[in-house]
């Protein structure tokens, strides 16, 4: 939900929404007295609502009105706001995102909040500073990527859950990790996926679910693979100006990654759809054992009826490490909000321990600071969700690397660019080495 | 050899007054031509040449937003896609709309035939869009369910990258079909009849007089016919917006389309400022060779 993907649906209907914008506006223009406040995450708007009353008893006066649109209207209803001046005074914002407003010049610098980067997960508060050296929002949760498993399937399957969690991979012959899909692949006939005789193209259960082509980032798809074979997506850790597609690392992970669904281990890109059919609904429905996805998933996998779900480390690639992108949300204030003192109060508060915690026990996000993140825990451990696959990437740095979406200048463009060439890979068989010329393309944007 | 001026003197004083009240009565057209024309096209040349967000003021970058054109491989793949469409969407719409002009003048002159040829143009491209999306959407469609019980593979019409631009192209030819036949039909009430009559008179058949009357006579209402359905087939946008919005897979991004989601999606107004320049360079350069191939502009009526 939080990829990029659904970036795509941002440029539907823009022209819309620009009226609809201005008509609805949500609830922005209020008087000094009410801050108002965008989020995306149905889920997560009972935890801010608590934060929000919280807020309010120790600022009387202040009022807090938050608006929760979903994800796709929301970016859409954001822009709009910025050109029709109906902005929200704070708003979540998704690193993705961060580069193209800061370059719209839209958000407001949040130097002066006196928050400390040591007072957070590692990395979280660094992402959010632009390149003017300012910082433009304040950490407000995390997420990391790991292997949910059906239960049911890897037991018969005859892999138990040390097993699964000491997998590793390499881009030659996919590994430990790649015999364990392999395994876990079911033909019509009942034959696995190493067995002689095996029915490629009439597959019942895919060893591991598909989540298309990844585009520019493949957060819950090929990066873990790349991050792990000690690829970066670009130049600098921060607002690199070149990206790394053309790397012959890269090209050998992606032609690795996309050559399981040659071999009948994952889904073609047909069977896969942002909207339809995404990884966890493959795992819902029985057609595959195995799904990487992120952290926020972990509420809808436990709602799946009549599947028990575990959760394990990425595999371990060719550096010995295992790795997940590590992403992390924030608030900003917006530079014409209308209520600026109110906003600044209100984002201080969200960025502290005091908000933190209390979202962090709903236990449906990992709150930003450790105090925060130590309350989700506790809130998953008593849904009956261990979430250790998700967390000790975080803490253990000796056998985890953890990375972040790639931040440059023309996030859309790259993705524009790189959504239909990692599904020309993957679903027209296109040469890996096609990306050399995407990656020009890309590069040549980033230096004009 | 040289030639006497035939004008009256007085004839000249006439003529300028006549100026005078000509620029009148062509003012209010003139304004309207420069403020919703003229300066959004100049407009639309000087930003190409920047970098703009609609949000901070424009900065001139020079001839970058063409260079990074010339090398984008998703913009020469969406002039194609629409070179594409536009052959389909034109040659089948030209070769039914003439067809059915020609048996509406020759068969039967009907108002209500007319009327009937003309409706589905009465409808909006983005209902006619959604319509159609429904009747062919590949399992729940009642096209698709027509095509199953006679017995063949349902066929993803408008999702599988071959079949999406020709049903996009036939889509828009069965919204506009009847609409080019009125304006052809039009073109045909303009032939004498007589000259039918003396074909008949030497004994020509209905499928000769079509091809030494019918056609000839009709070209140069064909050639302005074809230019203006040329001109809007390459600017196809709404049905593609509402079936398939540019997919699978880049298949119908269309030029209009890529344009609009770099503006409006991506915000880089200088770069689809570029790209709408360079619509503007082929269609110009499209009508110019049409305009002269056909000789649009003369008659063998006469």
């Amino acid at each position: 939900m939080r990829s990029v993907r659904s970036a795509v649906a941002l440029a539907g209907a823009l022209a819309l929404s620009l009226v609809a914008g201005c008509a609805k506006g949500g609830g922005a223009g209020a008087g000094g007295n009410t801050v108002t406040y965008w989020l995306w995450d149905a889920n997560q708007l009972p935890a801010y609502q608590a934060c929000a009353k919280g807020f309010e008893k120790e600022n009387p006066g202040l009022k807090v009105k938050i608006s929760q649109l979903d994800w796709d209207d929301y970016w859409t209803k954001l822009t709009a706001s910025f050109i029709a001046g109906t902005e929200p005074d704070v708003f979540t914002d998704h690193i993705q995102k961060f580069g193209q407003f800061a370059d719209l010049k839209v958000l407001e610098p949040l130097d002066d909040l006196g928050i400390d980067a040591s007072d957070y997960q590692p990395g979280l508060a660094d992402n959010w500073i632009g390149q003017d050296g300012r910082r433009y929002g304040a950490p407000k949760d995390w997420d990391t990527v790991a292997l949910f498993y059906n239960k049911k399937m890897t037991q018969s399957a005859g892999l138990t859950p040390q097993q699964l969690n000491s997998l590793a991979w390499n881009p030659k012959d996919g590994g430990t990790f790649e015999k364990a899909i392999a395994h876990l692949t079911v033909d019509v006939h009942g034959k696995r996926g190493d067995e002689p005789g095996f029915d490629k193209h009439h597959v019942k259960v895919y060893g591991l679910a598909t989540g298309g082509g990844g585009d520019g980032d493949g957060q819950s798809t090929w990066s873990s693979f790349a991050a792990s074979a000690g690829w970066n997506y670009t130049d600098k850790k921060r607002w690199g100006e070149k990206y790394r597609y053309d790397s012959k690392t890269f090209q050998s992970v992606i032609t690795w990654y996309f050559g399981l669904a040659k071999k009948g281990y994952m889904a073609p890109l047909t069977d896969y759809s942002a909207g339809a059919n995404p990884a966890n609904a493959q795992v819902a429905a029985g057609k595959a054992a195995t799904a990487l996805d992120g952290a926020w998933m972990l509420s809808t996998y436990a709602a799946m009826k009549g599947i028990t779900f575990g959760t394990a480390f990425t595999p371990a690639g060719p550096t010995g490490k295992r790795a997940t992108m590590m992403n992390g949300l924030a608030d900003s204030i917006t530079k014409n909000a209308h209520n600026k003192e109110g906003a600044r109060k209100w984002v201080r508060y969200l960025s502290s321990d005091a908000c933190q915690s209390v979202v962090g026990r709903y236990g449906i996000v990992f709150p930003a600071t450790p105090e925060g993140t130590k309350a989700a825990v506790a809130a998953y451990g008593k849904k009956g969700i261990d979430v250790t696959a998700f967390t000790e990437p975080v803490t253990d740095k000796k056998d985890f690397r953890t990375f972040t979406f790639p931040i440059t200048n023309y996030a859309a463009d790259v993705f524009a660019l790189m959504h239909p060439a990692m599904q020309g890979i993957y679903g027209s068989g296109r040469s890996v080495g096609s990306l050399d010329q995407t990656n020009d393309q890309i590069n040549l944007i980033l230096s004009q | 050899m040289t030639i006497a001026p035939s004008v009256p003197p007085s004839r000249l004083r006439e003529s300028g007054g006549d100026g005078r009240l000509a620029a009148l009565f062509i003012a209010p057209a003139l304004l309207g031509f420069t403020v919703f024309l003229l300066w959004p096209t100049l407009r639309g040349i000087y930003l190409s040449f920047t970098r703009f967000n609609l949000l901070t003021p424009a900065e001139w970058v020079g001839l970058d937003n063409y260079v990074r054109m010339v090398h984008d491989p998703i913009f020469w793949d969406s002039l194609q896609v629409t070179v594409e469409y536009v052959v389909i969407n034109i040659g089948v719409q030209t070769a039914a709309a003439l067809a059915i002009a020609v048996l509406l003048q020759r068969l039967t002159q009907s108002s209500v035939l007319r009327g009937i040829v003309l409706t589905p143009y009465l409808m909006s491209n983005v209902v006619a869009g959604v319509v159609w999306l429904w009747i062919l959407d590949t399992q729940l469609g009642i096209g698709n369910q027509v095509i199953g019980a006679l017995g063949f593979d349902h066929v993803p019409f408008l999702a599988d990258e071959d079949w999406a631009i020709p049903t996009i192209a036939l889509i828009n030819v069965w919204r506009h079909v009847g609409y080019t036949a009125l304006l052809l039909f039009a073109g045909l009430m303009a032939i004498p009849e007589d000259m039918y009559e003396a074909a008949r008179v030497d004994g020509a058949s209905e499928w000769r007089m079509f091809w030494r009357i019918t056609l000839p006579l009709l070209r140069p209402v064909l050639a302005v016919v074809l230019i203006m359905t040329v001109i809007g087939s390459f600017q196809v946008f709404d049905t593609v917006a509402v079936t398939t919005m540019g997919g699978p897979a880049n298949a119908t991004n269309v030029l209009q389309y890529y344009i609009y989601g770099a503006a409006f999606g991506r915000f880089q107004f200088g770069y689809a400022s570029a790209m709408s320049v360079a619509l503007l360079v082929v269609l110009s350069a499209i009508t110019f060779l049409q305009y002269r191939l056909t000789r649009a502009g003369q008659s063998d009526l006469g």
